[in-house]
C-alpha cells in the first residue's frame, strides 16, 4: 500500500506541476517554434548561394486600410513585394479604425507595443501621431540608414522628412500625401436646387443649403456613428475661420482654445447640423458615401481625398470637387506612412517592405488607386487621374498646414478628446460644452509646454 | 370556477409564447439575415425570410473568421481541461482539509470571481510582457486559468462538500494519504462535478471578449469573439456577413448548451448560490 | 504559513502518519504535519497565483493611479491624487456615472421583473416546461460581442424593431435606440436583459421549487387572493434569492463592456459609453496609462459596495 501510495503521489505531484508548468513554461513554445522555422531558411541559403540574403517568411503589415480603394492600393504595394521578393509571404493585418472607436486599430496595436509584440510594420500617420505614440517610448528603430541607402533624402520634399523626424532623425517612410479639405459634390443635385456654382465660403454655403432643403435634398453628408466625421470637417472649418497661421498656433500653445474664433467656428459647425442628412449619428461614413452615389443621398460632403479613391473604386463618377469652404489655397495636409518597430519579428522583411513603400515603382502602383498623390516628388504623371493632377499641383504651390483628425498636427490622446468634443456637439448641439471640452483636451495635450 | 381555470392557463400560455418568441427573435433574424445575399439585404425586408437563400454570407464569414475559430477552440479546450483540474485539486482541500483560516482564503478566492478585469488590466499586460508571454496562445490559456481558480474551486468545494467525511475516513483506515484519498474516493465520483465546471469554464472562456482583446489582439491569434468585433467594425456593414460570423462564434456553445442543458443549468446555480 | 515551512515539505509528507506523538510534540502544531501539509503545499501555487494576480494587480494600478504615466512613456513619478482629481472633473466620467445608472435601473428591472414572472408562470405545471425553460435560458450561452451584433442591427433606427413598430401602426413610434444623445443607455440595457434574464429565471425557479407545491398552486388558483399570496409569502420567501440576483445585475452593471463595444462605442455624446470602455479607450487609444488606472481603480471600489454585503451574507454558508 505505501508503495502504492508513493507511485500515486509522484503521479500526481507530476500531474499538477505539468498543468502548472503548461501554463508557466508556455513562452518555450513559440520560442521553441522560432529556431525550428528559421533553420530550414538557413539551410536553404547555404544550399543556394545565389538565394543568399534573399528574405523570407512571413511579413506582417498592420493598417487600417479595409475599404474600397483603399485595400486595392495596399494590394498593388503588396504585387511588387510578391514579385521582387517571392520567399515573403505577407500577412495582411488591417482592422477599420484609424483614429476611432473601442477595438479599432490604434488601440490594438497600442496594446501590441506596450505588449512588446509589435507587427513588422504598420500604418501610421506622419508626424506627432507616431512621434508622440511610439518614438518617444523608444519603440521605434531610426531609418537613417534607410534613407540614405535608398536615397529617400533627396526624393521626398524636405517639410515632409521634418515631419517624419524627431531630433533629426526621420522614423517613418511616407507612401502618399492626403488633403483633408475637400469638399466632394454632386453637380446634378446643385443644379436641382439652383445652385449654380459650388460654394466657396460657409456664407455661400447656407445660402445653398436653404435652397437644397426647399427641394428636399441634404445639404451636407455625415456619418457620425464613428464620431469622427464632424471632427474631420471641423479642422476645414477652423482652417477657413483662422487661416493657416494662426490654425497652427492653436497647437503651440500660442492660440487659446477658448478663443472666440473657435466659438465661431464651433457655430458654423453647429449650424451645418441642420442641413445634415438626419440619420447622421447613427450612419457610419462609408454608408453616407454609398447613399451619396445614388439619387438618394446628400448633394455635398467634406472628406480627404481618399473618398475619391472610394468612389472610384465604386464605379461612380458624376461628382465634382473643391477645396472645403473658406479654404482655397491651403492645403491640409496628412500622409500615411510606414515604421519599422523595434524587435519586429521579421525586420529583414520590413526593410524590404519599407524600401518598396519608399520606391518611385511603390508609390506609382498605391497612389493612382488610392486616390492620394505620391510623397515622392518624382511620381509619373501620366499615371495619375485628373483630380489627382490638381491634387500635385495644389500641394506643390499652396499654404499647407498640418491635418488635426489625421494625426500630422497633434498627439493621439488630443485627437480622441478633440472627436468626443466636436461628436459632443454633433448629438447635443451644444457649442459651450464642445468648447469646453477642447479647452480641457489643449491643457491636458499641453500644448506649448 | 373551471372557466376561470381555463382562462387563467391561456393567458400563461400566451404569456409563454410572447416571451418565447421575444427570445428567439434575434437568433431568427441572424439566421435569415446571414442566409441572403447582399443585394437582399434590405432594410425594408428585414423581417422577411430570404427569397434566394445562400450560403454566400456564411461562407465569406467563415473565410474570415475561420483561423480564429480554431484559435478560440485551441485556447479554449485546453485552459478548461487545466483549470478544471486545478479546482478539483482546491475544491477537495477547501472541502476535507479544514486548515486554520480555510474560510478567510476560501472568501478572498471568492471576491477574485467578482472584481471587474479593469482593476487589472495593465499590471496584466506589463508582467505577461516581462515573461515573453504577451499576445501568445499560451499566455491567453495562462490568465484564463488563473482568474478561472476562484470559480472552479468554488463549484468542486461545493460538489466535495456534500461527500460525507465518513468515506474519507474508511480511505484513511485503509492507508490513504492526502493524494490517495483524492484519487481513489472523490475523483471517481468527480464526473458530474467536472461535467459542470467543464461547461461553465468553456462557454465562459469562448464568450469572453476583453482579456482576448488586451491579451491576444493580433488578428491572426485572436479568438473568435474579437475577429467577429473586427468583422462588425468595417465601414461598409455587409449585414449579411456580420451575421453569419456572429453566429459561427455562438455556435459551439450554442450545441454545447443544447447537449448539455441540464448541466449548463446546475453550473448557473451552483456558481452564484453555493458557499 | 506554508512559505516558511518550505525547506522540510517533502520529510514531512513522506513520514506524514507515521511520525510518534513525541516528534509531533516537538516539532510543529498539528495541523501543519503530515497530509495537512501537502494539502496546502499543494493549495500554495494557486494562494500564490491569486494573491499575485488578483490583489498584487490591483494594488498596482491603484500605485498607477498616483504616478504621471500619461504617454506612451513609461513613468511612476509620483503625483498623488492628481489623477483622481482629474477623473472627476472629467465630463466623460460624469457622462460614464449617469450612463451607469441608466443602465442599472434598466437592466436590473428587466431581470428582476421578467425573471420573477417567467420563473412563476414555468412553476405552474406547465406543459413543455423544459422547452419554454431551454428559450429562455437559450441567450446566456451566446457571448455579449454576438448579442451586441445582433441587436445593433435590430436597433438601427430605419429598420429593424421600428420597422415592425410601423408594420403595427406606430409610425410615430421610432425611436433612435442606442444612438440617442440621453437616454442610449438604455437600448443598451434591453440587449442585455435579453441575454441575462434567463440567468435570473433559472435563480428564481430553483429558489421557488424550495417552496411547498400547495403554497404555490393555490396562489395560482385563488385569483384575487393569489396577489396577496406571493406578495405577503411567497416574494418574502424567495428574498434571499433576490438579494443574489441585485448582486449578480449589479455586478454586471459595472462591468458592462462586450455589448457597448459591440453596439456604438461610446455613442453619440457618451451616451453609451460605460466606465470599463472609457478605461480601455483611455488607456490603450490615448496612452493615459495613469488616468486608466485611476478608472480601473474606481470600478473596483464601486464593485466593494456589492462584494462586501455579499460575502457576507456567504459567511455564514461558507462556515457551516
Amino acid at each position: 500500500m505505501s508503495n502504492v501510495r508513493r507511485w500515486l503521489m509522484f503521479v500526481l505531484v507530476a500531474a499538477l506541476a505539468l498543468g502548472l508548468a503548461a501554463c508557466t513554461a508556455a513562452p518555450a513554445a513559440p520560442a521553441a517554434e522560432a529556431p525550428a522555422e528559421a533553420a530550414p531558411a538557413e539551410e536553404a541559403a547555404a544550399e543556394a548561394p545565389a538565394a543568399e540574403g534573399a528574405p523570407s517568411g512571413p511579413l506582417e503589415i498592420f493598417s487600417w486600410w479595409t475599404t474600397g480603394g483603399e485595400v486595392e492600393a495596399l494590394d498593388a504595394v503588396y504585387a511588387i513585394i510578391n514579385e521582387r521578393y517571392p520567399e515573403i509571404e505577407i500577412e495582411n493585418a488591417a482592422l477599420v479604425g484609424g483614429a476611432g472607436q473601442g477595438g479599432a486599430m490604434k488601440a490594438l496595436l497600442e496594446t501590441r507595443m506596450m505588449g512588446g509584440e509589435p507587427p513588422d510594420s504598420f500604418q501610421v500617420h506622419l508626424g506627432r501621431e507616431l512621434i508622440d505614440s511610439h518614438v518617444i517610448a523608444d519603440r521605434m528603430e531610426p531609418l537613417d540608414f534607410l534613407f540614405e541607402e535608398e536615397g529617400l533624402n533627396d526624393v521626398f520634399p524636405q517639410d515632409l522628412i521634418d515631419i517624419a523626424s524627431y531630433e533629426g532623425h526621420p522614423y517613418s517612410v511616407p507612401i502618399n500625401i492626403h488633403r483633408s479639405n475637400m469638399l466632394w459634390y454632386s453637380p446634378e443635385k446643385l443644379a436641382a436646387a439652383g445652385v449654380e456654382a459650388v460654394p466657396t465660403t460657409w456664407d455661400e454655403f447656407f445660402v445653398a443649403a436653404d435652397k437644397l432643403k426647399e427641394v428636399g435634398i441634404p445639404a451636407m453628408g455625415l456619418g457620425e456613428a464613428d464620431q469622427t466625421m464632424a471632427a474631420h470637417i471641423f479642422e476645414s472649418i477652423l482652417v477657413s475661420v483662422f487661416g493657416p497661421d494662426d490654425y497652427r498656433g492653436l497647437f503651440d500653445g500660442s492660440i487659446g482654445w477658448d478663443d472666440a474664433r473657435v466659438t465661431e467656428a464651433l457655430e458654423i459647425l453647429n449650424k451645418m447640423f441642420d442641413y445634415v442628412n438626419p440619420d447622421y449619428l447613427s450612419v457610419r461614413q462609408g454608408e453616407m458615401v454609398s447613399a451619396f452615389a445614388t439619387d438618394e443621398g446628400v448633394a455635398m460632403f467634406i472628406s480627404g481625398d481618399w473618398s475619391h479613391g472610394q468612389l472610384k473604386a465604386m464605379g461612380y463618377t458624376d461628382y465634382s470637387w473643391a477645396p472645403s469652404p473658406g479654404t482655397d489655397g491651403i492645403f491640409i495636409v496628412l500622409s500615411d506612412s510606414f515604421g519599422l518597430p523595434k524587435n519586429a519579428p521579421n525586420r529583414d522583411n520590413a526593410i524590404s517592405f519599407l524600401k518598396v513603400v519608399g520606391s518611385r515603382e511603390g508609390q506609382d502602383a498605391f497612389n493612382p488607386i488610392k486616390g492620394s498623390i505620391p510623397a515622392r516628388v518624382d511620381g509619373d504623371p501620366s499615371l495619375y487621374d485628373e483630380y489627382q493632377l490638381t491634387a500635385m499641383e495644389d500641394f506643390a504651390t499652396n499654404t499647407l498646414v498640418p491635418s488635426i483628425q489625421h494625426g500630422a498636427a497633434t498627439k493621439q490622446s488630443f485627437i480622441l478628446d478633440y472627436d468626443f468634443a466636436i461628436n459632443e456637439v454633433a448629438a447635443n448641439r451644444d457649442v459651450a460644452k464642445g468648447q469646453a471640452m477642447l479647452v480641457q483636451a489643449a491643457e491636458d495635450a499641453g500644448f506649448g509646454e | 370556477m373551471n372557466l376561470q381555470r381555463i382562462w387563467t392557463r391561456s393567458a400563461i400560455y400566451f404569456l409563454l409564447i410572447a416571451f418565447a418568441a421575444y427570445y428567439l427573435m434575434p437568433f431568427y433574424v441572424m439566421l435569415i439575415t446571414s442566409l441572403k445575399p447582399f443585394a437582399d439585404v434590405q432594410i425594408a425586408r428585414m423581417w422577411e425570410l430570404p427569397q434566394n437563400p445562400t450560403l454566400e454570407g456564411v461562407l465569406r464569414a467563415w473565410t474570415s473568421v475561420a483561423p480564429n475559430f480554431w484559435n478560440s477552440v485551441r485556447i479554449t479546450v485546453p485552459a478548461a481541461l487545466i483549470s478544471a483540474f486545478i479546482g478539483s485539486i482546491n475544491g477537495y482541500i477547501f472541502a476535507k482539509w479544514r486548515f486554520p483560516h480555510a474560510d478567510t482564503v476560501f472568501i478572498l478566492f471568492l471576491v477574485g470571481m467578482f472584481l471587474p478585469y479593469q482593476g487589472v488590466l495593465i499590471p496584466l499586460v506589463r508582467t505577461l510582457q516581462f515573461f515573453g508571454l504577451y499576445g501568445t496562445m499560451p499566455g491567453l490559456v495562462m490568465v484564463h486559468c488563473i482568474f478561472g481558480i476562484p470559480i472552479t474551486a468554488l463549484l468542486f468545494r461545493g460538489y466535495y462538500a456534500g461527500i460525507p467525511n465518513e468515506l474519507l475516513d474508511a480511505g484513511k483506515i485503509d492507508g490513504c494519504g492526502f493524494f490517495g484519498l483524492y484519487r481513489w474516493i472523490l475523483l471517481p465520483i468527480s464526473l458530474p462535478a467536472f461535467a459542470v465546471v467543464l461547461l461553465w469554464q468553456f462557454t465562459t472562456i469562448w464568450n469572453d471578449y476583453l482579456i482576448g482583446l488586451v491579451v491576444l489582439s493580433n488578428p491572426s491569434r485572436a479568438p473568435v469573439n474579437v475577429a467577429v468585433q473586427n468583422l462588425a467594425g468595417s465601414y461598409f456593414v455587409e449585414w449579411n456577413v456580420q451575421m453569419s460570423g456572429a453566429l459561427i462564434a455562438a455556435l459551439p456553445t450554442i450545441l454545447v448548451y443544447l447537449a448539455l442543458g441540464k448541466l449548463f443549468l446546475r453550473g448557473l446555480l451552483a456558481g452564484s448560490l453555493k458557499g | 504559513m506554508a512559505n516558511r515551512t518550505y525547506p522540510t515539505v517533502r520529510v514531512e509528507g513522506e513520514r506524514g502518519l507515521a511520525a510518534s506523538p513525541a516528534t509531533r510534540k516537538r516539532r510543529r502544531p498539528g495541523w501543519l504535519r503530515g497530509e495537512m501539509l501537502i494539502a496546502l503545499i499543494v493549495l500554495a501555487p494557486s494562494i500564490f497565483l491569486v494573491a499575485i494576480f488578483i490583489y498584487g494587480f490591483i494594488g498596482w494600478t491603484f500605485y498607477i493611479s498616483t504616478v504621471k504615466w500619461d504617454s506612451a512613456v513609461v513613468d511612476y513619478t509620483f503625483v498623488g491624487l492628481k489623477n483622481w482629481q482629474r477623473l472627476f472633473n472629467d465630463a466623460r466620467f460624469h457622462s460614464d456615472l449617469r450612463n451607469h445608472l441608466l443602465y442599472a435601473i434598466g437592466f436590473m428591472s428587466q431581470c428582476i421583473v421578467f425573471g420573477f414572472l417567467l420563473a412563476v408562470l414555468l412553476d405552474l405545471r406547465i406543459k413543455g416546461e423544459a422547452l419554454f425553460r431551454t428559450i429562455f435560458i437559450f441567450p446566456f450561452a451566446v457571448s455579449g460581442i454576438v448579442t451586441g451584433v445582433a441587436w445593433r442591427w435590430l436597433m438601427q433606427p430605419t429598420t429593424g424593431i421600428n420597422l415592425l413598430f410601423a408594420a403595427v401602426g406606430l409610425e410615430n413610434f421610432q425611436p433612435s435606440w442606442f444612438v440617442h444623445a440621453k437616454f442610449g443607455m438604455l437600448a443598451v440595457s434591453i440587449a442585455a436583459a435579453w441575454q441575462f434574464t434567463g440567468y435570473v429565471m433559472a435563480l428564481y425557479l430553483a429558489g421557488l421549487r424550495g417552496i411547498s407545491y400547495e403554497l404555490r398552486e393555490a396562489a395560482a388558483i385563488d385569483g384575487a387572493d393569489s396577489f396577496e399570496i406571493y406578495r405577503y409569502v411567497i416574494i418574502p420567501l424567495l428574498a434571499p434569492v433576490t438579494f443574489v440576483v441585485i448582486v449578480l445585475t449589479g455586478m454586471n452593471s459595472i462591468r458592462i463592456f462586450d455589448l457597448v463595444a459591440a453596439m456604438g462605442g461610446s455613442g453619440p455624446a457618451f451616451a453609451t459609453d460605460t466606465l470599463a470602455f472609457n478605461m480601455y479607450q483611455t488607456t490603450f487609444g490615448s496612452y493615459r496609462f495613469s488616468l486608466g488606472a485611476a478608472i480601473g481603480s474606481f470600478m473596483i471600489l464601486l464593485s466593494l459596495f456589492l462584494v462586501v454585503p455579499y460575502l457576507r451574507s456567504m459567511r455564514g454558508e461558507v462556515e457551516r
